[in-house]
């Protein structure tokens, strides 16, 4: 049992030093998810067929199918193609040899389709009497969206988009079978290299325990501040 | 384009059979593992609206550990350790001889099943606490015996309350069945398509189709709902 917690203990300093690659798969992939999100939803609120209908084939493709199968057509799919055409010779090709760059890529565009959703509905939810008195005071279409109908649609969807924050998080465990190093990744090398089955994965869950109590609990403010004018 | 025909023959030639397996696979470990998952959901939350304390403690760690980990870490410690940790135990205890091993295969439905059971839990127990209790204390008092009325009373408006979140769970289990392909060759979509895709080189049709297939799975699945959806919902509207 001594030997046991010892082994768990061991593992830890290797996975402490992988935390801030799976951190920041995270936050790149959280921010570019959201931004592109956010276009996402509103083009699919738009109006506009030619607008509409592609993003919403997107967000239906993409949350249609499993985020591990998303991942291989990227880092394989794209890879194998681009690997054969101009990219190759390009000065990009160094970055994009990296498993890291694709697997960004895979994971925003993931978080984009599933954060679209949310604020689809976020931004429908909105009372029309909102718009309609932003209007009524003069604002451009601009000016509502960006003073009137995001604000009220983040802090109404924010709890949703924490949780798919942390659902990203743990989601970044996949990109280990992409040759990406991150959590899960040092875990399995610690497997293969000590001969460990189970210390290397318990310690490891140890570590994705702390980091996701310590996000949701670096959340809250941001939640309390983004609807603080709930409290009168 | 002629190529890409021949990639789908049938027989040894082409992998049109392996992926039209590789098809059910998946729906086979996909239902399975729901089916588990909803008896060990519908298990602990009535362990946690029950009144002992202990049976709340242990379904309260359940969930909160399971959920704060990643599925794929989760299903790993289970088909790894607690499966290796149980067979010794059965082993220790003289249950089974020495060559003793759990199947992989049930092992690793068991592993995606109890990850998709802590969600479960979670749903079943906001299903539960919907049923008002004067139908169930209507059913005690014309004399209904207790499964009775979790069959006639509970259990029909419960699923009428958790109809979305268990649809979601149903969506998000054919998904992580995917996760499964990394434990070995069980022969379903994702894992076929890794064989295909190595064998010819063909990264990106091969994966493209995975990805149509599980998306195909995706469209049943929420045509089947729908149906359901209107079918619990009969008599209210």
């Amino acid at each position: 049992m001594n030997d046991f917690v010892t082994n768990i203990v061991n593992c830890l300093p290797d996975l402490l030093a992988a935390a801030p690659l799976t951190l920041l798969l995270t936050l790149v992939a959280g921010v570019i998810g959201l931004v592109v999100g956010t276009f996402l939803a509103l083009a699919r609120l738009s109006g506009q067929p030619l607008l509409s209908l592609p993003a919403a084939a997107f967000m239906f493709v993409v949350r249609g199918t499993p985020l591990l199968v998303q991942l291989y057509l990227i880092y394989y799919g794209l890879g194998q193609y681009l690997g054969h055409s101009w990219v190759r010779q390009s000065f990009l090709w160094p970055y994009m040899r990296e498993g890291l760059t694709f697997a960004l890529f895979a994971y925003s565009m993931n978080q984009a389709a599933y954060n679209a959703e949310v604020l689809r509905g976020a931004l429908q939810s909105i009372s029309k009497g909102q718009i309609e008195a932003a209007q009524a005071i003069g604002m451009s279409g601009f000016q509502t969206l960006w003073r009137v109908r995001l604000p009220l649609a983040f802090g109404n969807c924010l709890p949703v988009l924490t949780s798919d924050i942390i659902i990203l998080l743990k989601s970044t465990a996949l990109a280990s079978t992409v040759t990406i190093l991150e959590l899960m990744g040092t875990a399995r090398v610690i497997q293969r290299q000590s001969l460990q089955v189970y210390e290397p994965l318990i310690a490891c869950g140890l570590v994705y325990f702390v980091v996701v109590v310590l996000l949701t609990a670096l959340m809250r403010p941001l939640e309390n501040r983004l609807t603080r004018y709930r409290k009168g | 384009m002629a190529e890409f025909l021949n990639y789908m023959a049938w027989g040894p030639k082409g992998w049109g059979d392996e992926f039209f397996f590789a098809f059910f696979m998946t729906l086979k470990i996909s239902l399975i593992a729901y089916g588990a998952s909803f008896a060990m959901g519908l298990l602990f939350a009535m362990f946690k609206l029950s009144n002992s304390r202990f049976l709340r403690g242990i379904a309260g760690t359940y969930t909160t550990v399971v959920r704060a980990l990643p599925e794929m870490l989760m299903i790993l410690l289970v088909y790894f350790a607690v499966a290796g940790m149980a067979e010794k135990m059965l082993v220790s205890a003289g249950l089974v001889g020495s060559e003793f091993q759990f199947s992989p295969f049930w092992t690793a439905v068991f592993a995606l099943a109890f990850v998709s059971g802590a969600f479960m839990t979670e749903v079943i127990r906001a299903g539960l606490l919907a049923v008002p209790k004067g139908g169930i204390e209507a059913a005690w008092a014309i004399g209904m015996s207790g499964p009775q009325i979790f069959r006639r009373v509970v259990m029909p408006q419960m699923m009428r309350h958790s109809l979305s979140g268990l649809g979601n769970l149903w969506l998000g289990i054919t998904k992580d069945s995917a996760i499964v392909s990394i434990l070995g060759a069980f022969g379903e979509l994702l894992q076929t398509g890794y064989r295909a895709a190595a064998a010819t080189k063909e990264y990106g049709y091969f994966y493209g189709l995975t990805a149509l297939l599980f998306l195909l799975i995706t469209i049943l699945s929420l045509a089947v709902l729908h149906w359901m959806e209107k079918r619990l919902n009969r008599g209210l509207l």
